[in-house]
């Protein structure tokens, strides 16, 4: 069966969705995530859909799941690469994506997510050594 | 009118809804369409289709391209003989879904394109018709 690869970074889990989805395959990327987001204790889930040409309304609302589902997990998501064009679509469409954090690029969504990680470490007493 | 191309998609599996994404794309990308007004007919006729195959138990698309006068524009017809929809200006509106979607994807798609109409009888199914000029 077809997969989308989740790939680990540490506490950071990477997915970059480079092929035209069906609403199988979303789903079970959707599950994936949960499973291993509670196999690895991971803390950050990053996914980036610059490859994504559309994003219609079942796609929206897995984004918005993983999102939803990762927060209860206790890991942080953010969403990446939105192409302009599916921006203004999925606005046209009815989806806001609200409760889905996103970020421009890869770059600046890992910024967010170490950010927000440092902040819940400090919390917590943590010590969390800069780069 | 003329109708420049004409083709006939099943839709039968999620694989199906995914083909006509691509068919939808490769037309409307062929007759010069920009790319945020590709991006509209390609996410309006993945609604559909997906319409077509949860609600309508599949059917049939039917993928033209068109040419007003001057101007060229990608129409596609989505026909099921599924168990219809017994209240169509319910079923357009945001949120009101039977399933267990958002509920924006029929009401949305209609303001992603520039003609849409929707007909349907309980017991024989739905037909949607959706239209994009360049």
């Amino acid at each position: 069966m077809d997969r989308i690869p989740i790939l680990q970074m540490s506490s950071f889990l990477l997915v970059t969705i480079q092929v035209d989805m069906h609403d199988e395959l979303a789903m079970t990327l959707q599950s994936d995530l949960t499973s291993k987001i509670t196999q690895t204790g991971a803390k950050a889930v990053l996914i980036d859909i610059s490859g994504l040409d559309m994003v219609d309304s079942f796609i929206g609302r897995m984004l918005g799941n993983i999102s939803a589902m990762s927060r209860v997990l206790d890991a942080e998501t953010v969403v990446v690469g939105i192409q302009p064009a599916v921006a203004i679509t999925l606005v046209e469409l009815g989806l806001t994506l609200a409760g889905v954090r996103t970020a421009l690029n890869v770059e600046k969504g890992m910024n967010m997510l170490r950010k927000s990680l440092g902040e819940t470490d400090s919390e917590l007493g943590y010590d969390h050594p800069e780069e | 009118m003329t109708i420049l191309k004409s083709e006939n998609v099943a839709i039968k599996s999620q694989n199906d809804v995914v083909l006509i994404r691509q068919k939808t794309r490769a037309w409307a990308a062929e007759i010069g369409m920009s790319l945020v007004d590709q991006t509209k007919i390609v996410t309006a006729a993945s609604e559909i289709a997906r319409n077509t195959l949860v609600y309508g138990g599949g059917g049939e698309a039917m993928v033209e391209i068109l040419e007003n006068e001057s101007r060229r524009g990608v129409r596609l017809t989505f026909e099921d003989n599924g168990p219809g929809i017994p209240d169509t200006s319910l079923a357009l509106k945001d949120g009101y879904t039977t399933g267990n979607g958002l509920g924006m994807g029929l009401s949305g798609s209609k303001r992603l394109v520039n003609e849409f109409e929707l007909f349907s009888k309980v017991g024989n199914g739905t037909r949607v018709v959706i239209a994009r000029w360049k």
